[in-house]
């Protein structure tokens, strides 16, 4: 079993993806980037020095700490500085990243399921299946994603009890970016979709009886997964980015489980009282980790694509 | 006793333009006629050809024999059982697996991402049989080797990918094997070890062919009986033998004629006049007339019944 596994990182090692992936060092240093940035994000609560959200870990004598600099009053030092509460930035930013990559996940995953569920079916059954399916996605196209996802997100708090909000804005932010965004799986999986149903091989396994549920799961699905794959690495880019507007107009995630969006909010209004690193940090974190996503997607499409080689 | 009877077959697609279109344009809606009240029997082993231009309906009365497309008219009986008729879902099952087909495009025809393992037992999986050793088995009987089983499509050449297209066709012990053009896509050399392949299989398990193709020369290797098809109908049907040495219709002799042959390379051949008719306007009478050396007034208004020449059936009003 060791020789086959062995075998296979061998193979996966010499072929032609991997040959590709090294040679490009914006490749390489995108993957490096989101590797340690989730990484950081899975062992927040190993890494981080204090726990933010644990009061008594807290000391408010550490507010607005620079920095790098001891605090005049503690002694205590931050490498990132504090913010009013005397929350170490580095800490916060650690859990807030965790919160930004489990929305974005989450939400693509959501929106994976769905668009490609939908895609499929449009696609292989056609007729008013389709028609429906696709009337729905050109109306929601029309709407800008931010917006769809706002009036979800609006309509998702209105219907839940008072008590229960702040527990459920992380799920009804993952829903509502997750409705948002299916339309664009959708699109694809059905296109590729209609090709690979008029190849031989699907007549070859209606013609022995095989139900269209077994026939779009086992022989289509398969052969349309590879441009999915691209899409979802954009759009979880997209999605982390959509998690933050969201969180920075005040309507995501709230400030108990605070998300990168989140963060910024709050350190905006600090910036022209001249504590910039409360705003900065978060920032550039944000940055850092779309930024590289979306640049390892666009990586991905080049290398995935046949004709570009 | 004939194992397939095909009755008065026919088939249309409606090829109208979307409603809102027909409204504004005042259009009727539009029929293609692909296949038009075609009948032919295949005894059991026997091996039938159909041979026609493209367009000419063969390849749709293919699906319809193997139940991948209703016909409009007439009917289709394969061992006794109708494969549209839904109130016997036992008979349904059975048909399923005694009908197989072989494809054109080998390329297309086998799951580019399953293993030829996979590929080779899907009807029996289907059906929920044993398949244990089967693939392997299956692979040796058409010729390639055991552990080919555990290989993907891409790995094998196109002769190959077609032998194991039969290996699948094979593996749920089919009566009758539909085979739409199965070496069109292949070089000339392959084409014969695939033919041979196929011809020492009949022999073998006792299978009935339907034998699609365009190609006179392998239709006269491998075929008992020959129907030849112009725009969706039967125009002759003889046994191979036969067609070959006195064709009847002027639309055989036409073909026959253009076939190139070995023996004369660079002879010079009269070429063929016209087009074949749009299938969508119908002329009322024989179909050929426009193009037809002997044609009389009567075949552009009069449609030719099937008459018996010998052992040759032919529909013209002139032929003898």
């Amino acid at each position: 079993m060791s020789t086959s596994i062995g075998l296979r990182l061998r193979n996966a090692l010499d072929s032609d993806f991997a040959y590709l992936f090294l040679r490009s060092p914006v490749a390489v240093l995108s993957a490096f980037v989101v590797i340690v940035l989730v990484l950081a994000a899975i062992f927040a609560p190993l890494i981080s020095p204090q726990d933010p959200f644990n009061p008594i870990e807290l000391n408010l004598m550490n507010g607005f700490t620079p920095p790098g600099t001891p605090n005049a009053f503690t002694g205590e030092s931050f490498w990132l500085g504090t913010d009013d509460q005397g929350r170490d930035v580095f800490s916060t930013i650690l859990h807030g990243m965790r919160i930004s990559l489990f929305v974005g996940v989450s939400a693509v995953s959501f929106a994976l399921l769905l668009g490609v569920t939908l895609g499929l079916l449009a696609g292989y059954v056609g007729g008013w299946t389709d028609t429906i399916i696709m009337r729905v996605a050109d109306v929601q196209l029309t709407f800008p994603a931010i917006l769809v996802a706002m009036l979800i997100f609006g309509i998702a708090k209105g219907i839940t009890p008072v008590e229960y909000r702040d527990q459920m804005a992380i799920w009804v932010l993952i829903l509502a970016i997750g409705l948002s965004d299916w339309v664009q799986f959708a699109r694809v999986v059905r296109g590729a979709t209609l090709v690979e149903k008029g190849r031989e091989y699907v007549q070859a396994a209606q013609l022995i009886g095989r139900r269209p549920g077994a026939i779009m799961l086992r022989h289509i699905l398969p052969n349309v997964l590879s441009p999915v794959l691209v899409i979802a690495t954009i759009s979880l880019a997209l999605a982390i980015i959509a998690e933050a507007t969201l969180s920075f107009l005040g309507v995501g995630a709230p400030p108990t489980q605070p998300s990168l969006g989140t963060l910024i909010r709050i350190g905006q209004g600090f910036l022209f009282s001249g504590e910039w690193w409360i705003l900065l940090f978060p920032s550039l974190t944000l940055l850092a980790l779309a930024l590289s996503v979306n640049l390892l997607g666009d990586w991905l499409r080049d290398a995935l694509n046949p004709r570009l080689k | 006793m004939s194992y397939v009877t095909v009755k008065d077959l026919s088939r249309r697609f409606d090829v109208s333009k979307p409603w809102l279109n027909r409204v504004i344009e005042r259009r009727k809606k539009a029929f293609l006629t692909a296949v038009d009240d075609v009948s032919f029997e295949i005894p059991e082993k026997g091996v039938y050809g159909l041979v026609g231009e493209s367009g000419s309906g063969k390849s749709t009365i293919g699906r319809m024999l193997v139940g991948l497309l209703p016909p409009s008219e007439g009917s289709v009986q394969i061992g006794g059982i109708d494969p549209f008729d839904q109130h016997d879902p036992d008979a349904q099952a059975h048909l399923r697996s005694d009908v197989q087909m072989i494809f054109q495009d080998p390329y297309a025809s086998l799951n580019p991402r399953w293993r030829v393992r996979d590929i080779i037992v899907e009807p029996v999986v289907a059906r929920g049989g044993e398949t244990r050793g089967l693939a392997e088995q299956l692979l040796e009987q058409v010729g390639l080797s055991a552990e080919d089983a555990a290989k993907f499509p891409h790995e094998f050449s196109g002769g190959q990918r077609q032998r194991i297209c039969i290996a699948r066709a094979l593996s749920s012990r089919p009566k009758l094997i539909v085979c739409d053009e199965p070496t069109s896509a292949l070089d000339v050399s392959v084409q014969a070890q695939v033919l041979n392949l196929m011809s020492d299989l009949r022999e073998e398990l006792g299978l009935t062919y339907l034998f699609i193709s365009h190609d006179l020369t392998v239709v006269r290797h491998m075929c008992d009986r020959i129907g030849v098809l112009y725009l969706g109908r039967i125009v002759e049907e003889a046994d191979s033998e036969q067609l070959f040495a006195a064709p009847k219709h002027p639309y055989t002799q036409m073909l026959l004629e253009v076939a190139p042959r070995i023996d004369e390379i660079g002879r010079e051949v009269p070429e063929p006049v016209g087009e074949i008719p749009d299938p969508i306007n119908r002329p009322p009478g024989c179909a050929y007339a426009q193009r037809c050396p002997i044609a009389q007034p009567i075949c552009s208004s009069q449609r030719p019944e099937f008459r018996k020449l010998g052992g040759t059936s032919v529909a013209c009003h002139f032929a003898d």
